[in-house]
């Protein structure tokens, strides 16, 4: 198993061996994608019952939840791509977190304004200074810092290190995100999604939102494989396999 | 189907805009990073395209052949 998985590492790491492989897991990826998100997002639209509290305004929770649960996940990733990029100064880290910074930023962006737009009719204002909005403020920022860096330093390899510190520091501010809600008193409410015990949901909303989540997971490794493939044609584009690759279809 | 008719679902019991506009901008945002990816890439590709046609020609030249 450990053998099996320090080859494939290996194997990943190499550019060529990411676009190939990518290139054919990407015509299934998509589709399933785009179904499963639509199916969420329908479903907890139309088909879900109303909150007893809420009425029909926490349907905003099939894409607040996802989003802000995606941008989380994406930042952990995008870590631990950092600190592969900074010990092993592997070259396919330093472009996945290129590739996942802006969506991941879009995300948490999306989870703030939606909470925003729930947050009116539910608790009366539209932003507060707490905890667990804070923090994802912060998130976004993080998620700005790394683009921006990236954009400021010209060459690929050191921008690629300096994005990855970044990116690799940033991760304490998941940790305050999850914790936030259980640490500080918070006008956010708990989570309601329980990994060890029953969930606080009925399953006729659990459903949906699960579904939209796993959308929101295969949208974001979509958007982030069809980016680093870009990245990873631009760099070695002086590469033999590359003008190859892009001489065969015209 | 929970609701009874389409202006039901569109009213969304008085919460109609905040559901809506919620879900406008997420879908706005959404659909701008895809068209970013998607131009992103055909850059690329056009670009090495071209360089490498570029020096295909610049080999080609007459004044560069290799051959004496």
């Amino acid at each position: 198993m450990w053998n099996w998985l320090k080859k494939w590492y290996h194997k990943l790491g190499s550019p060529r061996y990411f676009y190939e492989i990518t290139g054919a897991w990407l015509p299934w990826v998509w589709p399933l994608a785009v179904l499963t998100l639509g199916a969420g997002l329908v479903w907890g639209l139309a088909f879900a019952p109303p909150d007893y509290q809420q009425g029909n305004s926490y349907r905003i929770i099939f894409i607040h939840v996802p989003a802000a649960s995606a941008a989380l996940l994406g930042y952990v990733a995008m870590g631990v791509a950092g600190l592969v990029a900074l010990v092993w100064r592997m070259k396919m880290a330093e472009i996945m977190i290129k590739a996942i910074a802006p969506f991941g930023a879009t995300l948490a962006a999306i989870a703030l304004i939606t909470g925003a737009i729930w947050g009116k009719p539910t608790w009366g204002t539209w932003w507060v200074w707490d905890a667990r909005l804070t923090s994802m403020l912060i998130l976004l920022f993080l998620y700005l810092g790394v683009i921006a860096l990236q954009n400021a330093i010209t060459d690929p390899r050191q921008a690629g290190r300096a994005a990855g510190l970044l990116a690799v520091v940033g991760v304490i501010n998941v940790v305050i995100v999850k914790y936030s809600v259980q640490w500080w008193n918070s006008l956010h409410q708990g989570s309601t999604i329980r990994m060890t015990e029953e969930s606080t949901m009925p399953p006729e909303m659990l459903t949906p939102l699960l579904i939209s989540m796993a959308g929101f997971y295969l949208l974001f490794a979509c958007i982030v494989l069809v980016n680093a493939r870009s990245e990873v044609l631009w760099r070695e584009r002086r590469a033999n396999w590359v003008r190859r690759e892009l001489s065969n279809v015209l | 189907m929970y609701f009874e008719s389409f202006a039901d679902f569109l009213e969304m019991g008085r919460h109609g805009f905040y559901v809506w506009t919620a879900y406008g901008v997420s879908l706005a945002l959404i659909v701008t990073n895809l068209v970013a990816m998607v131009h992103r890439r055909r850059q690329v590709r056009a670009e090495i395209r071209r360089a490498s046609r570029r020096e295909e020609a610049v080999e080609n030249h007459p004044r560069n052949e290799q051959s004496s």
